[in-house]
């Protein structure tokens, strides 16, 4: 089982979640997110003053998916919230042990 | 009691006397429905400016955690100031008196009743005039606000104002408006109302806006500035709510100088006119300048454009041209830009909403305006409709503007000081810097603004 964490363009969430459920990945998290990384933030000013903002509003989805899922899962990220331009985003794998379904305590790949 | 007994009787025997000396220039006071169907109407637009106008207006320009606060400071008046002008603050404004003061003979609005006051509006009862002016008395100190937000403490803010409206706003107001004040530039019965500096104000710029506007400015240098001013985030925390509030002032200020014709004739049209046509001319004014010298129109100046076009229009609503007043919004809009921006930054003091960039400096130029823009054909009644302003040939009246201009910025500037000096030696002025980091909401009223929380109910 592996755990994805992909910060994203919010303008990208549908297509990016379309593509994920039509590959069969079963369930996810999403959450409105702030942050930077290479990307610059830009200013804003009111009645003359000016405000460098650099923490831009990102999304971030998490989910667990079997082995098997995980590369066609990232191509699928990457092929639908890119943009080609800075922001696009990043994802982030990590490995997981194990996972329990509370309703049943079913483990393992059954319980995602 | 006794010196009091003597001037109500004087006031008696003056008033016996009174129908007889108007009917000779004015005709017999007979109540018109339709002039009071539009001045209550014009009353209840006035109320509409403070709240929800100005509430809106300040509240969405303040962070967060002072949402509520800055609204209640603007509710606040509409709840105490009606009760201090049925009191006292309606005699010491309106019923005569000296030149610079009026009476104690209508405390408790004594003798106001539903018949007309021929001097201030003959067709309608004294009791909707009263009323009215009564909306002007509300929103004035509620500007003041916009200088010392999010650091006030509630009861510094109440005490402040109650001082304010009695030391600033009734000498000011009865000096304009009054019967024998020292500006009054009414032409009904000449010599007896008039005052000696006739400083043209139709709606208020002196009374309402500059007195408010340098108050403010007294307020924002003497309190200082907020806690991480300037390195700090303080955006607006909504623009929003200051698009609805601006928008919804735009809107009342129709009663508010329109209303100030006192009648629902041609000179409310003209007032109605003028109002709109400032508004406009100066949001395109502020745009501009600010488009130009940024790259980028923001909503934000476009309101608060409009907004100081309508503050400097005021004045001189009721006696220019609409070509003029269109003049006057665009200049006011581009010099409103100049004194928020620019000016502010290089003095560095915190009027954090810009109520002194906006009202005194909106005020002041609107003002100065009106002398120069002037047309007797516009609003004969003032010297029988012999010139009146600086373009028609009468340069003698911007004088007496400038002399209404620094009469209101003196006793702003005296009134404001003395107050804030009895307030902060007495209950204090700003909050501790613990609650100014809480900010007002919870640590002045024990609530939010905004429930965030993911609870589920």
């Amino acid at each position: 089982m592996q755990k994805i964490e992909a910060i994203i363009q919010p303008s990208k969430l549908d297509a990016v979640k379309d593509a994920l459920i039509e590959l069969g990945v079963q369930g996810m998290t999403i959450l409105e997110a702030r942050g930077h990384g290479r990307q610059k933030g830009h200013t804003e000013t009111y009645r003359g003053r000016e405000y460098s903002v650099d923490l831009l509003p990102k999304i971030k989805l998490e989910m667990v998916v079997t082995d098997e899922l995980l590369d066609s899962v990232i191509a699928a990220i990457c092929s639908t919230a890119r943009s080609g331009k800075i922001g696009d985003g990043k994802i982030f794998v990590s490995r997981i042990d194990n996972a329990i379904r509370i309703r049943n305590d079913e483990r393992g790949d059954l319980a995602i | 009691m006794k010196p009091f007994c003597c001037s109500r009787l004087l006031v008696l025997a003056t008033l016996s006397l009174l129908p007889a000396a108007a009917h000779a220039q004015s005709p017999a006071p007979v109540i018109n429905n339709g002039d009071n169907a539009w001045m209550l109407t014009s009353a209840a637009l006035v109320l509409l400016m403070t709240g929800p106008g100005l509430a809106l207006f300040y509240s969405g320009l303040v962070r967060r955690k002072n949402v509520l606060g800055t609204m209640m400071q603007s509710f606040a008046m509409m709840a105490v100031v009606t009760l201090l002008w049925a009191f006292v603050v309606w005699s010491l404004a309106f019923s005569s008196g000296n030149a610079f003061l009026g009476g104690l003979h209508q405390v408790f609005l004594h003798h106001v009743g539903l018949a007309p006051d021929p001097f201030y509006s003959p067709t309608i009862p004294a009791q909707t005039f009263m009323v009215y002016q009564l909306m002007f008395a509300i929103i004035t100190p509620a500007l003041i606000a916009g200088a010392f937000a999010e650091r006030m403490k509630f009861s510094a803010m109440l005490l402040f104002n109650t001082l304010w409206v009695f030391l600033v706003y009734a000498p000011m107001a009865h000096m304009v408006w009054g019967k024998g004040g020292l500006l009054n530039f009414s032409a009904i019965g000449m010599g007896r109302l008039g005052g000696f500096f006739p400083s043209l104000d139709f709606a208020g710029g002196t009374v309402v806006h500059i007195t408010s506007g340098v108050s403010a400015l007294v307020c924002a240098l003497y309190i200082g500035k907020r806690v991480g001013y300037p390195q700090r985030d303080m955006r607006p925390h909504s623009v929003v709510l200051s698009f609805i509030g601006a928008c919804l002032l735009w809107v009342g200020w129709f009663g508010f100088n329109a209303g100030s014709a006192l009648s629902a004739g041609t000179l409310a049209t003209s007032a109605f006119v003028n109002t709109h046509f400032a508004a406009a001319a100066a949001a395109v004014g502020w745009s501009a300048v600010e488009w130009f010298k940024r790259g980028k129109a923001s909503a934000l100046g476009a309101i608060s454009g409009s907004v100081a076009g309508l503050v400097a229009i005021t004045p001189a609503s009721g006696f220019v041209t609409p070509m003029s007043s269109i003049w006057i919004g665009l200049i006011a809009g581009a010099f409103c830009f100049f004194m928020v921006t620019t000016v502010k930054n290089l003095f560095t003091y915190d009027d954090s909403l810009d109520a002194f960039g906006v009202h005194g400096a909106g005020g002041t130029i609107g003002a100065i305006l009106t002398g120069v823009f002037a047309c007797s054909a516009i609003n004969p009644t003032y010297r029988n409709g012999l010139p009146t302003g600086l373009f028609e040939g009468y340069p003698k009246q911007l004088l007496y503007q400038f002399a209404g201009v620094a009469i209101a910025w003196t006793i702003a500037i005296l009134g404001t000081l003395l107050i804030l000096f009895v307030v902060d030696k007495t209950v204090g002025l700003r909050l501790s810097a613990e609650d100014e980091e809480t900010g007002l909401d919870l640590s002045q009223h024990g609530e939010e603004g905004y429930e965030f929380d993911m609870d589920v109910r």
